[in-house]
């Protein structure tokens, strides 16, 4: 074996641009496939943790018959906060949110919105929710800046908003734009408007009311009458979307590993085509077809590993450089968790996982080709006569 | 002579109306407005930014139970009908040959974009069933005498708290309708003129809705003909008449 890797290496060096070429594309797909993935993973940690900080914290106790995908939903989707629940509220653990559809007129336009109702004092989400106990001359209330966006709205603009009561009777007040906050999650975000929780309850007439509660403590929680949503559930759509890119992401380098696999493979063809005297030398000097074919074999694979050093040389500074400065996409808003700036995350996992795809794949094609050897008449071979 | 018999007769009618409690000028308004039954082929013209469009259409009605409606022009909503049973409304699109049910936030939504919300259309219970009157007043519209009638809910689901009535003191109809919010804020105005008398009661042949809190002139509403007490088919309220 060790004599295959000697020859292997004499062969690659003494093979010069060759060598380099194929090399160089593999290390390209090698890079490639770990800056995608890494960025993919980046996304996926970033997207989770902003949503978690954000919006679910440690999960959420749903109304049973509230269904975030189904807004018809909403309207009867409240309960009385009593019994244990109330306690966890109380006592900071579980902050109690109030959903209602409302309309806005902004600029005399007429827009539908979700409006929320959230304790001011609650630490457990990140959103600046201590704005929206100064209710002095117009009801304080928070949104995000693409809502913002949507509406023409700033700070301390004011605006009308319209709702129903529980029984159905409409009611109109004047709201104050008191603060506008910047998340990467636009599901707490887009078309909602947040006021403290108290004034919402004498609004809408739904005294000590909630529609959900999220968890802000990782200690197990038990609530009758609530259903929970655990992380899992409540990022499935976040995890959907990041395994659609991933799969999609998969073409891109299959292609490429393709394009790097084809070139070794045809490296491969030639060295069988041109090297039959040393092939038949190989023989008569004792060596089995088995241990000629495991030396050309070896010889194709150690394309891969040459591939992962010289990958190692301009992708390693390239990946820490990326970690430094992250990857900006700026101000796009499609609708899905995305941070402005994404830091790829490269796990020992990926990198091990992406060197022993290449190195077992170009071995693969590197044997393909070999095989023809143990066919091959020795004599014929060491005359260099074509078989 | 002819003077003193004048005045008399004039001050006779004016301390008759005035004798009238505010629930009676609210019983003769419904009287005039409600019906067990109604057929009404209208037009509603809804004004936007740039440009106006009409929309004809045809309706049936069972006191405020049920409703049908057929759109009748312009040619891209020809065939589209709405029918209302109780508070489920369903509207039947024949581009696609859908029937959806419109409910929750969807019936705040605007119908064909006019000032008239999904919800506006299916409430239309008798207002002496809503609400309590008390009179603020006389007041003169256009050479006309007006009284200034104070709506205040009487039942918990009333969709507008408070509504203000300018009623014409000869045919007993409002001539302006304000509906306001629970929290005071104007909301609605709806301006009702061209009083016709149909089948022994007034009724007002034009209307404009106005949302007031969104820009524009609102929506007009013209009844080009309509019929108390007809014999409308059972069928027609039924969901299978959406498609036929």
């Amino acid at each position: 074996m060790k004599l295959a890797f000697n020859l292997a290496y004499k062969n690659l060096i003494g093979a010069g641009l060759r060598t380099w070429l194929n090399v160089g594309v593999l290390s390209f797909a090698f890079v490639l496939i770990i800056f995608y993935n890494g960025m993919i993973d980046g996304w996926n940690r970033q997207g989770r943790e902003d949503t978690k900080a954000w919006e679910v914290a440690h999960g959420q106790f749903w109304h049973p018959e509230y269904d975030r995908l189904d807004v018809f939903t909403i309207i009867d989707a409240h309960q009385e906060i009593t019994g244990t629940a109330a306690e966890y509220v109380s006592a900071g653990k579980l902050v109690p949110i109030l959903l209602r559809q409302a309309t806005i007129y902004p600029q005399g336009r007429m827009q539908g919105v979700l409006l929320k109702g959230i304790p001011h004092q609650q630490a457990v989400l990140e959103l600046p929710t201590s704005v929206l106990q100064y209710n002095e001359n117009a009801v304080a209330a928070l949104i995000g800046h693409r809502m913002a966006k949507a509406a023409g709205l700033k700070v301390n603009d004011r605006l009308l908003i319209r709702w129903r009561d529980k029984n159905g009777t409409f009611d109109a007040i004047e709201l104050r734009i008191a603060a506008i906050f910047s998340c990467d999650v636009p599901s707490v975000d887009n078309g909602q408007i947040y006021i403290d929780f108290d004034q919402m309850q004498k609004m809408v007439g739904l005294n000590n009311h909630a529609t959900l509660l999220v968890k802000g403590t990782e200690e197990e929680i038990e609530l009758s009458n609530w259903d929970f949503k655990n992380i899992n559930v409540l990022l499935k759509e976040l995890d959907d979307i990041i395994e659609s890119k991933k799969a999609g992401g998969i073409v891109l380098q299959a292609v490429l590993l393709l394009i790097a696999l084809l070139a070794i493979f045809d490296t491969q063809v030639l060295s069988v085509f041109r090297r039959q005297k040393e092939i038949g030398t190989y023989i008569a000097l004792g060596l089995t077809r088995q241990q000629v074919v495991g030396i050309f074999t070896v010889e194709g694979g150690a394309h891969s590993f040459l591939a992962a050093l010289v990958g190692a040389v301009y992708g390693i500074p390239f990946f820490l450089w990326l970690d430094t400065v992250g990857i900006s996409f700026g101000n796009v808003d499609v609708g899905i968790t995305i941070a402005e700036k994404i830091y790829p995350y490269y796990s020992i996992g990926l990198i091990f996982t992406s060197i022993l795809l290449i190195v077992i794949s170009a071995t693969i094609v590197s044997y393909i080709p070999a095989r023809k050897i143990s066919g091959m008449n020795p004599t014929e071979a060491l005359k260099g006569k074509l078989q | 002579m002819k003077y003193i018999i004048s005045t008399s007769i004039a001050l006779i009618i004016v301390s008759a109306i005035l004798a009238q409690s505010p629930a009676e000028i609210m019983q003769r308004i419904d009287d005039n407005m409600s019906a067990d039954n109604r057929v009404i082929e209208s037009s509603m013209t809804i004004h936007g930014r740039r440009n106006s469009r009409t929309i004809t259409s045809i309706s049936y009605s069972v006191g405020n139970e049920k409703s049908f409606t057929e759109y009748l022009s312009p040619a891209r909503e020809k065939g589209t009908k709405m029918l209302k049973l109780d508070d489920r409304l369903w509207t039947y699109y024949p581009a696609n040959d859908r029937t959806v049910q419109i409910s929750g936030h969807m019936l705040r939504q605007s119908v064909m974009g006019s000032d008239l919300s999904y919800e506006d259309m299916m409430d239309d219970r008798k207002l002496t069933d809503v609400y309590s009157a008390e009179i603020e007043g006389d007041e003169q519209v256009e050479g006309r005498q007006m009284i200034i009638l104070k709506l205040t809910a009487k039942v918990d689901d009333a969709a507008y708290y408070s509504r203000k009535l300018w009623v014409d003191k000869e045919y007993y109809l409002p001539v302006k309708e304000e509906l306001y919010a629970k929290s005071g804020q104007l909301l609605k105005r709806t301006i009702l003129s061209d009083f016709k008398k149909i089948e022994g009661r007034w009724y007002p042949m034009k209307l404009n809705f106005k949302d007031v809190l969104k820009q524009g002139k609102g929506t007009d509403w013209e009844i080009i003909s309509i019929k108390f007490n007809t014999d409308i088919p059972e069928y027609l309220f039924s969901k299978a008449a959406l498609k036929q």
